[in-house]
């Protein structure tokens, strides 16, 4: 068995560069995901190297830059859930870090691994569709309803990092996650409802766990921008694809997702 | 590449992409350490990096680079004695198999030292990345209530 090689960059700048020129190799966070699937070797190709990311200062820390929030794609939920300006601005994200496993998984979760490993589950994948988040690499801005392309899978480039994901300021998200348990759960829906401030159309429903991608439920969001909730809730049933598995099944999540979807429409009502 | 055990500098030569956990149970001696799930589900293999619980299954060794972990051998106090906390589990009837009690004493460590005003809704959510097929958690959060300053 061949041992996989540890890359530690001195900076972001070596870390792109290695990046672009060392085949096999892949971008490592927290761990939390690539760990799990590094040891069960369920990686394909399975990488030869993997590129440490973790305590590059540069991919730390959360700013507030103007009339935006920017987050380091490689600070921990921890470090998320601690931040002034994520609960000023941005307490639907709080919320999610919250959710996310306990505090051993919130201590080396980031968003940067989230967006990359592009789990239909993930938790904050909702909530970031909800803001209208950017996900910002070492080349590009991506708005981030374009960013998941198919089962995990994404609009990056194979030689492409993320670095950070800005937040613009203004929306007033609700959120909610429905699992097993209120910790260490994998969502069985998980949803993040936005209406724009003043109510002027701009309506976001973003939803995770009922389809091959975190989700934006443009039908029911129309609805919604004519003010129709009742319509919306009904046609939210029409933008998702559930399937049954381990965690759920098709008819138990449609049900919630409509359910759930009443009940943020009413706490985020303008 | 160097880091610290347990107050003691320790030294591996390997891959930096070795599991933690595998470097302390298999390199280091360290065994106090189990692994249960393997999967960053059930916190049996929790450690303290610079004094964060996190799994340590999840953790490539690489990453403790020059940092301090600590490991359920590093609670007893100089002189060998228990803490007062692994005591309080004994006294509590906090363990029976045994093998999550490793990773909950260093949770419940973290949560002793953050807080003074622990209530038992802070205990159960601070120890809820640390599951028990056993006591059923009770007297797990009663030995982490008693010990609270």
């Amino acid at each position: 068995m061949q041992e996989v090689k540890y890359i530690r960059p001195k900076s972001l700048a070596d870390a792109v560069h290695i990046y672009r020129t060392t085949p096999g190799c892949r971008p490592l966070a927290g761990g939390t995901d690539l760990m799990v699937m590094l040891h069960a070797r369920a990686l394909r190709p399975e990488p030869e190297a993997v590129l440490d990311l973790w305590s590059l200062a540069e991919l730390k820390g959360v700013r507030r830059a103007g009339d935006m929030v920017e987050i380091g794609a490689a600070e921990s939920y921890t470090g998320i859930i601690a931040s002034r300006d994520v609960q000023q601005h941005l307490p639907a994200l709080a919320a999610a870090a919250r959710t996310i496993g306990a505090a051993q998984i919130q201590n080396r979760g980031t968003l940067g691994g989230n967006l990359a490993n592009a789990s239909p589950a993930g938790d904050t994948l909702p909530v970031l569709l909800a803001y209208d988040a950017v996900v910002v690499t070492d080349r590009r801005s991506i708005a981030i309803d374009k960013f998941f392309t198919g089962y995990r899978e994404t609009a990056l480039q194979p030689d492409e990092l993320i670095t950070a994901v800005r937040f613009p300021l203004g929306r007033r998200v609700g959120f909610r996650k429905v699992g097993t348990r209120a910790a260490q759960a994998i969502s069985k829906v998980v949803i993040a409802v936005s209406r724009h401030p003043g109510g002027a159309g701009g309506a976001r429903i973003a939803i995770g766990s009922v389809a091959e991608v975190p989700l934006r439920a443009r039908r029911a969001e129309a609805a919604l921008d004519r003010n129709d909730v009742e319509g919306a809730i009904a046609a939210v049933a029409e933008d998702i694809r559930p399937i049954d598995d381990v965690r759920s099944t098709a008819a138990y999540r449609r049900a919630v997702t409509q359910n759930v979807l009443r009940e943020l429409l009413e706490s985020v009502r303008t | 590449m160097r880091f610290t055990l347990n107050g003691q500098a320790v030294a591996f030569e390997g891959s930096g992409a070795r599991r933690l956990l595998d470097v302390l149970r298999e390199e280091l001696g360290a065994t106090g350490t189990k692994e249960g799930c393997g999967e960053g589900e059930c916190g049996a293999c929790s450690v303290l990096i610079d004094g964060e619980v996190v799994d340590s299954c999840l953790v490539a060794v690489g990453q403790v680079e020059g940092l301090d972990v600590m490991t359920v051998e590093g609670l007893a106090l100089q002189d060998g004695k228990l803490s007062h906390l692994q005591q309080a589990f004994i006294e509590h009837g906090a363990a029976q198999c045994g093998i999550c009690t490793p990773g909950m004493l260093l949770a419940a460590h973290v949560l002793l030292e953050q807080s003074r005003r622990l209530t038992a809704d802070h205990v159960r959510e601070g120890l809820a990345g640390n599951l028990c097929r056993c006591t059923g958690y009770t007297k797990i959060i009663d030995a982490v209530l008693s010990c609270r300053k």
